[in-house]
């Protein structure tokens, strides 16, 4: 039957498709809708927390870090609650990661502060002895790209109706009032930082990329 | 040909591609290595700013030799097997040779640019599908263009039959071109809201169902750049090279559609003990141990290729390499299924178990796979005989030696981090904190480094071997015939 087919090249290709394309059909749209649903009290990213979220992207945390608490009763002692479905609804894309040569990070927010993200970020060693992270200091000097988290801010509310601006959700407005909100937001981080370059910088209205991932980390809880 | 008139193949393309596998594989090995070092020894992660810590590199690592590395080498081996067993010159359509040649452009351009924004943080955090959306046209239109290369070279073909690498590639085509289209939709957020950085994009899906496509893609991209057109590679030259038959065209047939039905069904095993429905994650671990037959069955095949002509390992180098290919190939899709069973993936999850086992499939499998063929295609393709072929023995010794210390210390460290994680003490308190579980894996990240480092010197003998075959090996006056596939 198969030697048919290996005379007809598009038939062939055809049957291959077939047989390729098929585990993903039955695998992953049967639940597609049920899953995407946000389980009650999960909010969508304030746009700080956005623009943090993009550092954290930018330098790959997730290389490193997981955000998947697996239903384990080490991994619940160690991290927290065990993850849910639903609490990843607004997050485009995933961040679960494959490999964790540092702690899960998915609570977080439960346990560290503003202040403990500072030094670590600055010199990671001096709050975890041992630590093998690299510092990122340029995270001190970089200015946060809060254009780019209020245009995807703007985008997913469009296309995919995130309850942005909806009562009890994160407000975006417009462009100038979304920045006059992230710098609000900003200058709450920065009152529990140390660090005199990355205050001022917020004092004159600018924001380090520090204190979007500081926020970012915040949030995880 | 049977009316005894020679074609003239066409090389042009397939030379291009091979300069461009020596020059991916450097990159790519190198920043690995890199890599290794780094994990050992934290403070070389700060010697280039922000642009040379590990994570920055990471991406570029897997990004260069996957896409930079493996597919140069995939299609150079295209560009070359396909004029043979289809019984065409590439030289005798204008058309289809402007297309290759637009091909290796335009995908040699793409890879470029991937170099310069993943450098840059340009990142979608996707595991592989790191490229963010410009870039992701761009690959499209290569694929698409390989794509007619396949289709076309078909179409003008002489031999009715389709030898099985042919299978393979065209597999390779479809199922990657699927892929990378799902896990790659994406929306544009400049376009949409009129502000911020052009080239970033927002995914097309949220949390868990991002996840379950994500790794649908990810796993698959291991069957699809990983496995079958390598498998097309060995199908092609391991026969040709020893001068025997394929061993069971059954055999092939069985093992070459088992493959492609029961591959992607086992992408849920990335997602164990996640937030997916636990019927996908049985699914994808009961498959994932299913999936053992047709491996070993394309493996069992190449080895009994070789079967009566054992002797060939002691003569011929190339042998060596293919033959050890092929046993890494086996040792690793052993492998993948036992960390697919649930509770073994428990404690492998998240560990260095994970690369270690991703490493031996790749350095063994996938690596030793194109650098044979290169061996095997560049004496022909230039007309010299390999320039020495103790070198050729010294690197295999050394590569092996390297793939050795990288896979056994892998194994042991993940074992160990995953058995610390989940240690508990008589008081029903955890017995480490994760530091502990960092630092007790020192010796092993050194270990690694130094069989990575041995496997990348070996890559650079390898360069320089086939560099002086190109430019001062012995002139050959006509090609070295080795008989069968299609006995030509």
């Amino acid at each position: 039957m198969f030697h048919w087919f290996e005379q007809r090249p598009f038939f062939f290709a055809v049957l291959v498709f077939v047989f390729v394309a098929f585990a993903g059909i039955i695998e992953i749209i049967p639940d597609f809708a049920k899953q995407s649903r946000p389980t009650v009290g999960t909010k969508p990213y304030t746009l700080l927390e956005l623009a943090g979220r993009h550092v954290y992207i930018k330098d790959s945390c997730n290389a490193c870090h997981s955000q998947l608490i697996r239903p384990f009763k080490s991994e619940t002692d160690r991290y927290g609650m065990y993850s849910l479905s639903g609490e990843y609804a607004y997050d485009r894309p995933f961040l679960w990661g494959s490999k964790r040569t540092g702690p899960d990070l998915m609570r977080v927010g439960n346990y560290r502060t503003t202040d403990w993200h500072e030094n670590h970020m600055m010199d990671p060693a001096s709050v975890v002895p041992g630590s093998i992270m690299p510092a990122y200091p340029h995270h001190f000097t970089n200015m946060a790209d809060i254009e780019t988290a209020y245009a995807e801010a703007v985008t997913v509310k469009k296309v995919f109706n995130t309850p942005y601006d909806q009562e009890g959700m994160p407000k975006l407005g417009t462009w100038e009032e979304a920045q006059a909100s992230m710098l609000e937001e900003a200058k709450l981080i920065a009152a529990d930082m140390k660090n005199q370059a990355v205050k001022d910088a917020v004092a004159n209205g600018q924001i380090p990329e520090i204190v979007a991932i500081i926020a970012y980390l915040n949030s995880l809880k | 040909m049977q009316n005894g008139a020679q074609i003239e193949y066409d090389y042009s393309v397939a030379k291009l591609f091979t300069f461009a596998t020596i020059l991916f594989g450097i990159i790519g090995m190198t920043i690995g290595v890199i890599l290794a070092f780094q994990l050992a020894f934290p403070g070389l992660n700060n010697l280039a700013g922000e642009y040379g810590t590990f994570s920055r590199l990471r991406p570029l690592h897997t990004n260069g030799v996957a896409f930079g590395f493996s597919l140069s080498g995939i299609f150079a081996g295209w560009y070359y097997i396909s004029q043979r067993v289809l019984k065409v010159s590439l030289k005798e359509s204008p058309f289809l040779m402007a297309i290759a040649k637009l091909h290796f452009v335009i995908y040699f351009i793409t890879i470029l640019l991937a170099v310069v924004t993943l450098f840059m943080g340009i990142t979608t955090s996707k595991e592989y599908a790191e490229l963010e959306w410009p870039l992701d046209i761009l690959v499209v239109v290569w694929w698409v263009l390989w794509g007619v290369s396949i289709f076309g070279l078909i179409g003008i073909r002489r031999e009715r039959t389709l030898y099985i690498s042919i299978w393979y590639f065209i597999a390779t085509f479809i199922a990657v071109a699927m892929l990378y289209l799902f896990n790659n939709m994406e929306v544009p957020t400049a376009l949409v809201s009129g502000y911020g950085s052009w080239i970033h994009s927002v995914s097309m899906y949220a949390g868990t169902n991002d996840a379950l496509v994500q790794w649908w893609y990810g796993h698959n991209a291991v069957a699809f750049v990983f496995t079958t057109p390598i498998i097309a590679l060995i199908y092609y030259f391991l026969p040709k090279e020893s001068g025997q038959n394929v061993y069971s065209y059954k055999l092939s047939i069985l093992a070459f559609w088992g493959l492609l039905f029961v591959y992607l069904w086992a992408g849920g095993h990335h997602l164990i003990y996640s937030t997916v429905p636990d019927w996908m994650q049985t699914m994808g671990s009961v498959m994932s141990v299913v999936l053992i037959l047709p491996s070993w069955g394309s493996a069992i095949n190449m080895l009994l290729t070789m079967k009566g002509e054992w002797n060939q390992l002691q003569t011929n180098t190339l042998i060596k390499f293919m033959v050890l290919a092929s046993t890494f190939y086996m040792l690793s899709t052993i492998e993948g299924p036992i960390q697919a069973i649930k509770s073994v993936n428990a404690i492998a999850h998240f560990t260095d178990w994970i690369p270690g086992h991703v490493h031996d499939g790749v350095l063994g499998w996938v690596v030793f796979m194109i650098m044979a063929s290169l061996f095997h295609m560049v004496p022909r393709m230039f007309k010299r005989e390999i320039y020495s072929k103790s070198l050729m023995d010294t690197q295999f010794w050394l590569q092996t030696t390297g793939i050795v210390l990288y896979f056994t210390s892998m194994w042991i460290a993940g074992i160990t981090q995953g058995m610390m994680w989940r240690a508990y003490d008589e008081y029903g308190s955890l017995v480490y904190s994760f530091i502990d579980t960092v630092t007790v894996l020192h010796p092993y990240y050194t270990i690694r480094a130094v069989g990575g480092l041995l496997y990348l010197i070996g890559f650079f003998m390898f360069a320089y071997n086939i560099y002086k075959t190109i430019t001062a090996g012995r002139v050959l006056d006509k090609e070295p015939v080795n008989a069968t596939p299609v006995a030509a």
